[in-house]
């Protein structure tokens, strides 16, 4: 049977790994964006999980926001690393430290 | 009388400040003029105040002229309190100051600054008029800076000498010692009666001497003890007693007439005058008094002992000042004030005198002062000669002079006294003014006769140009060579046993010495007679016989001395090391704890560590905090999970 414990599981496993993605990767900065992609979807899992679990429907509506500002997100992401790309011709994250101290 | 007090004060003011302001547009004889008319007015109006005083009857006055501020019912005031002992005071300042400004023209004929110096000798005379005359503890401190301010100017009239430039500041810092004493002292009597003015002070002054206060914790000290050694502190500096005395030779930098009126005569007897006037309170501290006789008779010897070895002409004339102001402080502490104001009297008549017969001697020597570049004046200025001869005389208290009645009953004041029965207090001042009478006869007449006796030690050029003095210096040397020889024989009698002074001096009636010695006392000339049976007419003689034989009779021997006890001649040509105690002492050791403030405190402390301090640290944690900063995004993200792991961590496990 599986409980809410495994979806739960999955989910943790989601977003370790996609925090391991933000970490570990130096290189590309969309593969960044898709690890926060991948975050919202790991959170969105928890709320389903815990909509069935508890019987209430609003966490489910919950998912439906996540997903339309995480789709808004994702075009504005991508539009300003176009630009990015532009000024710099380069997406390489390891080049990106003008904030440096 | 009011009319007379004003026109008294203001007049050298006004002259002062006509001469000081516009001296270019009335030029140098204006200048002279209008000074010399406002102290000759001054002049005659206090000899009639003082007419009236002592002939017509006339009451002492206190007015109120002028209420500057009123202050939790302190009051500030202006005002004259103008009574016999104001009186005899505004006459000599008045009389001598006339005198030294007539002598002014001849003296100051060539300088560049005449306008200038006539201003400040006006200024100088207003000052010491508002001293003497003031009703109430402002004024008279009033009076007392102003004085010292004058004489910080005219000691440093000739401003571009390095000499005169140390010596000034030299007066106005140790004048500054005694007035840090004085200005403590006015605030006792302020804290102690809460008021400024003489009567209402004097008239509380036994409450004062009841009640104790705790200066250090554990030692009760008696509060009218206390204010009066404070404000003799003052009369210490201005009077230039020992150990505050050192101001007073090294200001003979500035020019002659000022050495007579301000070092000999006037300003130097501030102090004097203050411990007359306060009479009422240090009669009722004996402490006080025996302060006052014990620093006045080592004065009174030691200062003179240093005249002995002087070279230059004025620098005898100072320490003999400071040896005569000695004496005067010792007639206060045996509570014989009138015997001090006398002797303060005929002293400023024969100081004047020796210090502008000294001037005119270095006006015919061309501004020449070693005495041992001169000799022999005798024949060439014969006015000169005479009147110092009798300044000299009347100095040392030869029988008849104005000094010897002063001096012999001064000394027999103290005599008389027994101080108290405090043996060791009364052999240290009776010895001292006794023994002192000597030193003052030698050192007066080794000045005289080498001055005017002996070869002719100037140079040829210098001889031939030899002659005696024009009309203006030798006119006011006669004038006062008139009361030096004479003042004595008719003043004395009135002045010192006729209860002249009234109430305007109060003395303890067991302390009353000159009561005493009144009634012993049968006329000048009774005393006169009797001088030769006295321990002070041999001593004095023998001074003078001394001075006759080492420097006329036998030039060699001082020569002799001076190699046999040359650790003794030493130590006096160094004044005592005195001197070196306070430029190298105490100037060099503020000196250096400034030095050490500024380098340690001011530059590492407050700067370096405080300030700097404050931006390096901060620099430098900064430094280390940016290395958090990488710029790149991942180790931001990193950062927050970590923070907000732990957040989550602590809110789970615990809460």
């Amino acid at each position: 049977m599986i409980g809410l414990q495994h979806y739960l599981t999955i989910s943790a496993m989601l977003f370790v790994l996609s925090i391991a993605g933000i970490v570990i990767n130096r290189r590309n900065l969309i593969l960044l964006l898709m690890c926060i992609e991948l975050m919202l979807l790991a959170v969105n899992f928890n709320f389903i999980a815990f909509s069935r679990h508890l019987g209430d429907d609003t966490g489910q509506v919950f998912v439906f926001f996540i997903l339309t500002v995480a789709a808004a997100e994702a075009a504005i992401g991508l539009a300003i690393l176009v630009v990015l790309f532009r000024n710099r011709r380069s997406i390489n994250v390891q080049e990106l430290n003008t904030m440096k101290g | 009388m009011y009319n007379y007090y004003l026109a008294i004060v203001l007049a050298p003011l006004a002259a002062a400040i006509v001469a000081g302001l516009f001296g270019s547009t009335i030029g140098r004889a204006g200048a002279h003029w209008i000074t010399i008319v406002a102290v000759g007015v001054s002049c005659a109006l206090s000899l009639l105040v003082l007419n009236n005083m002592f002939w017509g009857g006339y009451e002492s006055e206190n007015i109120s002229v002028y209420t500057w501020a009123v202050t939790d019912g302190l009051r500030m005031e202006v005002g004259f309190l103008v009574d016999r002992l104001t009186a005899l005071m505004m006459a000599v300042v008045t009389f001598v100051s006339l005198m030294v400004h007539v002598y002014t023209i001849g003296y100051m004929h060539d300088d560049p600054g005449y306008q200038r110096f006539f201003s400040y000798i006006s200024l100088f005379t207003f000052s010491m008029l508002m001293l003497v005359m003031s009703n109430n503890f402002l004024q008279l401190f009033f009076g007392w800076e102003a004085v010292g301010l004058m004489s910080y100017l005219l000691i440093g009239f000739w401003f571009k000498r390095e000499s005169a430039i140390f010596a000034n500041l030299k007066a106005f810092l140790v004048n500054r010692v005694g007035d840090f004493g004085f200005i403590l002292g006015i605030a006792g009597v302020v804290m102690f009666t809460g008021s400024l003015d003489y009567a209402e002070v004097f008239a509380s002054a036994d409450s004062v001497a009841a009640q104790n206060i705790e200066v250090f914790s554990g030692s009760p000290w008696n509060a009218m003890t206390l204010v009066c050694i404070l404000l003799f502190i003052g009369a210490m500096g201005k009077s230039a007693q020992a150990p505050l005395h050192v101001w007073l030779p090294d200001s003979m930098a500035g020019p002659t007439p000022i050495s007579a009126l301000i070092h000999a005569a006037t300003m130097v007897t501030a102090g004097i005058f203050m411990v007359a006037r306060m009479s009422p309170l240090f009669e009722l501290s004996e402490t006080a008094l025996a302060v006052v006789i014990v620093i006045g008779a080592i004065t009174a010897f030691f200062t003179g002992l240093l005249g002995i070895v002087q070279n230059d002409i004025k620098r005898v004339i100072a320490y003999s000042t400071l040896s005569q102001l000695g004496y005067m402080t010792v007639a206060l502490g045996a509570s014989a004030y009138g015997a001090a104001i006398f002797h303060l009297m005929t002293h400023a008549f024969f100081k004047a005198l020796l210090f502008l017969a000294a001037g005119s001697v270095i006006i015919a020597l061309h501004h020449e002062q070693d005495i041992r570049k001169m000799g022999g004046l005798r024949k060439y200025m014969p006015i000169t000669y005479w009147t110092a001869l009798i300044g000299s005389l009347a100095l040392i208290g030869f029988p008849g002079s104005s000094g010897f009645f002063s001096k012999d009953l001064l000394i027999e004041a103290v005599r008389e006294s027994h101080w108290h029965g405090q043996g060791a207090v009364y052999w240290i001042a009776y010895l001292s003014v006794l023994l002192g009478v000597f030193v003052t006869a030698l050192y007066s007449f080794r000045m005289f006769f080498l001055v005017f006796h002996g070869e002719e030690r100037m140079d040829a050029e210098t001889r031939s140009h030899v002659h005696e003095t024009s009309a203006v210096v030798t006119v006011p040397l006669i004038l006062l060579a008139i009361p030096s020889a004479a003042i004595g024989w008719f003043t004395v009698q009135d002045v010192l046993f006729d209860n002249y002074f009234g109430d305007s001096i109060v003395v303890n009636s067991a302390h009353d010495v000159l009561g005493h010695m009144g009634e012993a006392f049968h006329g000048s000339m009774a005393l006169f007679l009797h001088s030769v049976q006295t321990p002070v007419f041999w001593l004095a003689a023998a001074g003078a016989f001394t001075a006759w034989f080492l420097y006329l009779k036998r030039p060699d021997i001082p020569a002799t001395i001076k190699d046999r006890v040359s650790g003794l001649y030493n130590l006096l040509d160094r004044k005592y090391y005195m001197d070196d105690l306070y430029i190298k002492g105490f100037a060099a050791g503020g000196r250096s704890i400034g030095n050490m403030l500024w380098h340690v405190g001011d530059e590492v402390v407050i700067d370096g560590l405080i300030v700097n301090g404050t931006a390096n640290t901060i620099g430098k944690l900064a430094g280390v905090m940016r290395q958090i900063q990488t710029g790149y995004l991942y180790t931001y993200a990193f950062a927050m999970i970590i923070g907000l792991t732990m957040l989550l961590s602590w809110l789970i496990w615990f809460r």
